[in-house]
């Protein structure tokens, strides 16, 4: 396990405000980066999922039809198609471009917490609050999924898929990640409810976050802890975490209004963004740049690197 | 077929020449395409008209013979001829064309077979005979036969005369087995047969009819030679093809049957040669490739197509049959097949009985010199250790299961295989017939006690190399043997360095299996793995008989003393696994448990086969943060097919059935199913006060629990524990609590610090106190203390859609007990109470301040609705107040907190001024006409925020019915809000105002 070498100069992060997007869809429950960075989805309690150029700052195509809100949103790599689940218990396979629904993908006993497509969209994974992770093939017109993995005694709270592997938070306390190549389940204890998972992006470590306020990230391997990370508040609400894009700093949302991030190696508090007075409830980091999506309530802000005055200004007078 | 005799070369020339063109002569025009005409032999047009009547109309334009259609026959009285029959032969409905050269009932004269060839001799006939078994009229040769020829060639008659008959060979008799054909010499010879080139040499040609012996003295005539009757092809059609046959189609003659090209053994052959002749069914119509079976035909079943298949062919040229070489490979069957030959009968007398001559002679061995022994070379063998597979931790457990019936589990298929490495040595010697040996069976018991003891310890320990210990105080004799066993032992060691572990592995796990099945006591049938072998399965109930005994050299004791160390090895491994893998489920309560009378196979449920291990063990280690080997479990998992097929990935399990974790058969009443046993074992209250975040929202008993621990709290302990609590963290527990409002939190703290000061009961006692606030007191207190209206109301209250009921209950209780500002609570309603009941109960829980106040039971209440699970946070105020959002850039959010924080100081200061309007309250509350004006004038505000403020209220008093609603939710929701989380309020406040 080798980490990536400190570098010299300051660490770069997103502190510096870029857009503040009105949703307009009532809290916004999840805030994701498409494959490539350029494109945002936001999860909205109003039962919509929106779709918005980054960059731009402009709502690209209102998805409708879940009848619930919604709870988390996942693109594909090629950008042709986005999953989505709900409250309704529904998984919703949506074409990106009509907007329309391909497939409704029911199953689930309660609220799907989170999905995620695999690398090449051919299965969809849902992780819902009855406890099951279901794999549904997006290929067949099968609407039984094709596997359950119903190991978790409570509800999952989060899951992400890199290549052959599934790694799945619960509220058990336990961080399961499937290994579909040595056909291997490894189960990593952690005793407080999960309430996101990550894998780092050089796929040696997975990152949890529980509900005792910690951040902990773990070897894949052995399930030892690398680091562990605190200071943010986590006691009741499903937040995220996130590693950052060259897995420098770790990322976490917190109740408190702001988003922290340590540094990786040290596990020093290197930032603690202010971005609002609710609840954080999501983050993004785009998958290459220093790029952080944060959502608060109705919102979603872009924050990056450099400051943008414009935005800023034009923000100022908005308000005023 | 003509060939120009006068030119040079050799021309072939074929078909009509075309006249020469004379000097002089105007070129013919061509007849262009439309031009073209085919006329019949009146002169009438022909048109193309399909295949099957060579391709041109028939009759009137394909109707009937003339334009006018048919004639009727012209009726005839039949009283003067009454007698005469009406003869109607087909021929009466038949148009010219079926009587022409291609019709179906020709009348014209033409060559037939008889006339074209005449009679030839019998051999000829045999010949054709044999080759009209293919042809297409079965009969024909028969009929000649039947009628003799009356006039013999000359050559027949001197053949006669010379003793030849009808049937034989001609040529010298030969003396034995002479009927066979040689083939050396006289292949292909047509016509007259030479004789036999080598008849003397027939002695050793091989009989193919009759293996019996024959005597010296009887020769026989030469074996007739049938030559292949070749008939030119004529026509032009394609091999094989059979026109129609017109004695076929009227007359529905012998051989009806359809045709088979390249089945020339049909039943004409058996009617050739003597067979049952199959009686005709056929009653008439017309036959022919050329025809399907036509719709009138009664048996449907004949085959209408001809399926034709490569294999009816032959596919490689040459590889003459060894046949009597009359036919070359396109003999008809019966010749090919040829008995076995054997040349046993030249060696009768000479084999030995029940032996026969080999087929091919023996070839001379290659016979390799044995290769130089090397000179330290010393014959002794080292067995390749077992493959351990279980401690090859890192391999795929597919790969595993490959090693582990790589040892010859094939057995089945080929019993003498593999079958000798399964049985041990001792079903070996049964099967041979064997006794037992009476010598020492081990090495070690040659060995003297000492020597042995010093082995086994050896043994036991298992990082020490045995050649190390190579002992050196042996006696001379058994020094040999104990060489070998330290040899055997080193390799061991050695083959298993990647595994070095291999020995404490094992002893590891033998204390595992000791561990689990100590002390049982029940004799219940377990499970039998090694049922097929019962001794086998004996010495492993020996070994749980032991183990149950708690005897640590169980293994050792009950292994075969009889079979070798490898086996003995291989055995032990087996066990261990076995008594693990099914160890009883639990050992220390199974045993209050009686097990069913009867055992039946669907009184068992399949439960997972691998237990998680214990959560108190894993809880220690993640409280002393040693993640890793402690916290991690890992299990055999098996994906589904597709899902692997889906990703990309092989199948880790191939052909494996299973899909998710591995199950087992457990007893369907076994309260183990269903419980785990780590549940059972937990403790029953956790010492230290458990953490909010750390349960799961199943768990209400445990908040039970601590309620009722809570309980014995007193009361004036509790609250003014809060009110600690709420004044020594006020940072704590408001972080972002930076609002513009001053009678949140921070203005009560104050208040009840002034008051406690005042008290002057403040002291560090209280310090500690505060530490047991974490824990919610229970709501029996709260009941108690909010007497009757409690309960329901405030779990009403909670969902927001009662306000207007419960508002005067909410003001008057509000009155009474709570002696704290509420005016703030008119600025927390709108957004608290339209978020309604998701917001009040989401937002309980991660406070602490929350948990000693009469909220308690809303969030009890609010709990059961919600969802298990961390929740969700609240919608936004901005969302509940109706979309009139105002996003505000983070920037302004920050001097709004600056202010707020400077509104804080303030209100430091503002304390007494707070203190004084405290008195006012309830009037205020009755009053609720202008809660800003109130608000502002309470407080001293400063004049840039009341200014903010006037413009906003201005802007939502568009609707005084809002307005009114508002109020009565404040009153409503004041109950709760004054004790909620008051981290939350200040987003509400500030996204209010």
């Amino acid at each position: 396990m080798t980490f990536p070498q400190p570098r010299p100069q300051a660490p770069q992060l997103p502190q510096h405000l870029l857009t503040t997007i009105d949703c307009q869809q009532g809290a916004v429950r999840a805030v994701r980066f498409n494959a490539d960075g350029n494109y945002a989805l936001s999860c909205g309690s109003d039962k919509s999922l929106k779709l918005w150029s980054v960059s731009r700052g402009t709502l690209l195509k209102t998805y409708s039809g879940h009848g619930y809100e919604v709870l988390d949103a996942d693109g594909s790599y090629d950008n042709s198609q986005l999953c989505s689940c709900s409250s309704d218990k529904t998984v919703i396979l949506w074409d990106v471009a009509t907007g329309q629904v391909t497939r409704k993908l029911r199953g689930h006993a309660g609220k799907v917490n989170c999905v995620q497509f695999n690398e090449e969209a051919t299965v969809i994974l849902s992780g819902s609050i009855d406890g099951t992770v279901r794999c549904w093939d997006t290929r067949s017109r099968r609407f039984e999924p094709i596997q359950i993995l119903d190991e978790a005694r409570d509800g999952i709270s989060s899951l992400k898929v890199v290549q052959h592997e599934l790694l799945t938070g619960s509220v058990d306390g336990r961080v399961r990640r499937y290994d579909l190549r040595m056909g291997q389940l490894h189960v990593d204890f952690i005793s407080s409810p999960i309430t996101c998972v990550c894998f780092s992006q050089d796929g040696q470590c997975t990152l949890s976050s529980s509900l005792d306020s910690t951040v902990r990230l773990l070897d894949k391997s052995t399930g030892e802890m690398l680091g562990e990370y605190k200071g943010h508040k986590m006691k009741g609400y499903k937040l995220d975490c996130c590693l950052s894009s060259k897995d420098t700093h770790v990322l976490s949302c917190s109740e408190d209004g702001h988003v922290y991030c340590w540094d990786l190696v040290e596990g020093s508090l290197s930032l603690k963004l202010p971005v609002g007075k609710a609840v954080v409830q999501s983050l993004s980091f785009h998958p290459t740049e220093t790029c952080l999506l944060t959502a608060m309530e109705g919102r979603v802000q872009l924050w990056g690197l450099e400051p943008e005055e414009t935005v800023k200004t034009e923000e100022d007078t908005m308000a005023s | 077929m003509a060939s120009d005799s006068d030119s040079d070369e050799d021309f072939v020339t074929y078909g009509t020449p075309l006249e020469p063109l004379e000097e002089d002569e105007p070129l013919k025009k061509p007849v262009p395409l439309h031009e073209q005409t085919v006329k019949d032999e009146k002169g009438r047009y022909q048109r193309f008209h399909g295949a099957f009547t060579g391709g041109f109309s028939a009759g009137y334009f394909n109707t009937v013979g003339t334009k006018e259609g048919w004639a009727p026959s012209t009726f005839v009285s039949s009283r003067q001829q009454k007698a005469e029959k009406q003869h109607v032969r087909p021929e009466d409905f038949m148009d010219d064309e079926d009587f022409s050269e291609h019709g179906i009932a020709p009348r014209e004269i033409t060559t037939s077979q008889e006339f074209s060839s005449g009679r030839k001799d019998a051999v000829r006939e045999k010949a054709r005979a044999v080759n009209a078994q293919a042809a297409l009229i079965p009969g024909d040769t028969l009929l000649e036969e039947l009628i003799s020829p009356a006039r013999l060639s000359i050559g027949v008659e001197l053949l006669r005369k010379m003793g030849w008959k009808e049937g034989q060979g001609v040529g010298p008799r030969v003396k034995r087995k002479a009927r066979r054909q040689q083939t050396k010499g006289s292949s292909r010879v047509h016509g007259v047969v030479l004789p036999p080139a080598g008849s003397e040499d027939s002695e050793q040609e091989e009989d193919d009819d009759d293996e019996e012996f024959a005597p010296d003295n009887v020769t026989f005539a030469p074996k007739d030679v049938t030559p292949v009757d070749f008939n030119p092809k004529v026509g032009v059609q394609g091999l094989g093809y059979r026109g129609l046959d017109p004695g076929l189609a009227l007359l529905g003659g012998g051989a009806a049957e359809h045709i088979d090209l390249f089945r020339p053994q049909s039943d004409t052959r058996s009617r050739l040669f003597g067979g049952a002749q199959r009686g005709s069914r056929r009653g008439g119509g017309v036959a022919g490739q050329a025809f399907g079976v036509g719709a009138l035909e009664d048996d449907d079943d004949e085959e209408v197509y001809h399926r034709d298949s490569m294999s009816r062919y032959d596919t490689v040229l040459g590889g003459e049959e060894p046949g009597d070489g009359l036919y070359g490979w396109t003999a008809p069957q019966q010749y090919k097949k040829k008995a076995e030959k054997s040349k046993d009968a030249s060696y009768l007398g000479k084999i030995l009985e029940g032996f026969t001559l080999a087929q091919k002679p023996v070839r001379d061995k290659t016979i390799f010199p044995p290769p130089d022994l090397p000179r330290d070379y010393r014959p002794v063998h080292r067995f390749r250790p077992a493959v351990d597979v279980k401690s090859l931790s890192g391999v795929s457990p597919a790969l595993a299961e490959a090693l582990k019936t790589s040892r010859g589990h094939m057995v089945k298929e080929e019993p003498e295989q593999g079958g000798r490495h399964q049985l041990d040595s001792g079903q070996r010697r049964a099967l041979l017939g064997e006794d037992t040996l009476q010598g020492p069976s081990s090495v070690m018991e040659l060995l003297r006690p000492e020597d042995r003891e010093r082995l086994k310890n050896l043994r036991n320990s298992s990082n020490v190399p045995a050649t190390k210990a190579a002992p050196t105080p042996l006696s001379q004799d058994a020094l040999k043997s104990a060489v070998t066993l330290a040899g055997s032992l080193a390799a061991r060691a050695a083959g298993s360095a990647d595994h070095g572990h291999d020995r404490g592995h094992d002893h590891g796990r033998q204390q595992e299996a000791l561990a689990a099945w100590k002390g049982i006591q029940t004799t219940s049938q377990t499970f039998r793995p090694f049922e097929k072998n019962p001794s086998k399965q004996a010495r492993y109930e020996m070994y749980l008989n032991r183990l149950k005994q708690g005897d640590k050299d169980a293994l050792e004791q009950s292994l075969d003393s009889g079979v070798t160390e490898w086996e003995r090895s291989r055995e032990r491994d087996e066990f261990v696994r076995a008594s693990i893998l099914y160890r009883p489920s639990s050992s220390s309560l199974s045993s209050r448990f009686t097990r069913a009378k009867k055992e039946e196979d669907d009184n068992s449920v399949e439960v997972s086969r691998d237990e998680e291990g214990d959560v108190d063990d894993k809880q220690a280690a993640v409280n002393m943060k040693m993640f890793g080997k402690l916290t991690r479990e890992t299990f055999e998992w098996y994906p589904d097919k597709l899902l692997c097929k889906r990703f990309n990935v092989p199948d880790p399990y191939p052909g494996c059935g299973i899909v998710g974790l591995p199950k087992v058969k457990r007893d369907k009443f076994s309260v183990f199913n269903f419980l785990t046993v780590t549940e059972s074992r937990e403790p029953p209250a956790p010492p230290k006060p458990p953490e909010s975040g750390k349960r799961s929202r199943w768990d209400v008993s445990g908040q039970k629990a601590e309620e009722k621990k809570k309980e014995e709290d007193p009361l004036s302990e509790l609250l003014s524990a809060a009110r600690n609590q709420t004044e020594t963290k006020p940072e704590k527990t408001l972080p972002a609590s930076t609002s513009t409002n001053h009678q949140t939190p921070d203005s009560r703290t104050k208040e009840a610090k002034s008051a406690d000061q005042e008290k002057g009961n403040k002291d560090d006692q209280e310090e500690e106190e505060v530490e047991e606030e974490e824990n919610r007191p229970p709501m029996d207190l709260f009941k108690a203390i909010f007497a009757g209206s409690s309960d329901e109301k405030s779990s009403s209250s909670s969902e927001g859609e009662s306000e207007d009921e419960e508002e005067e209950v909410g003001d008057t209780k509000k009155e009474e007990v709570q002696g704290e500002p509420q005016l703030i609570n008119l600025f927390k309603v709108p957004s608290s109470s339209s978020s309604s009941s998701v917001t009040s109960s989401t937002t309980t829980p991660n406070t602490t301040s929350s948990r000693h106040t009469a909220v308690v039971s809303t969030q009890n209440s609010t709990q059961v609705e919600e969802e298990f699970g961390p929740k969700l946070p609240p919608p936004s105020a901005a969302l509940s107040r109706g979309g009139a959002t105002s996003i505000r850039s983070p920037a302004e959010e920050e001097k709004l907190s600056k202010r707020s924080k400077d509104k804080k100081h303030k209100n430091k200061k503002q304390h007494k001024h707070k203190k004084e309007k405290k008195v006012e309250k309830p009037n205020k509350n009755r009053v609720t006409l202008s809660p800003d004006c109130l608000f502002f004038s309470l407080l001293n505000l400063p004049s840039f925020i009341y200014r903010r403020r006037n413009t906003r209220s201005t802007n939502t008093k568009g609707s005084s019915k809002r307005r009114a609603r508002r109020r009565r939710r404040t009153a409503a929701q004041r109950r709760t809000v004054t004790v909620e989380n008051q981290s939350r309020f200040p987003q509400k406040s500030c996204s209010k105002d």
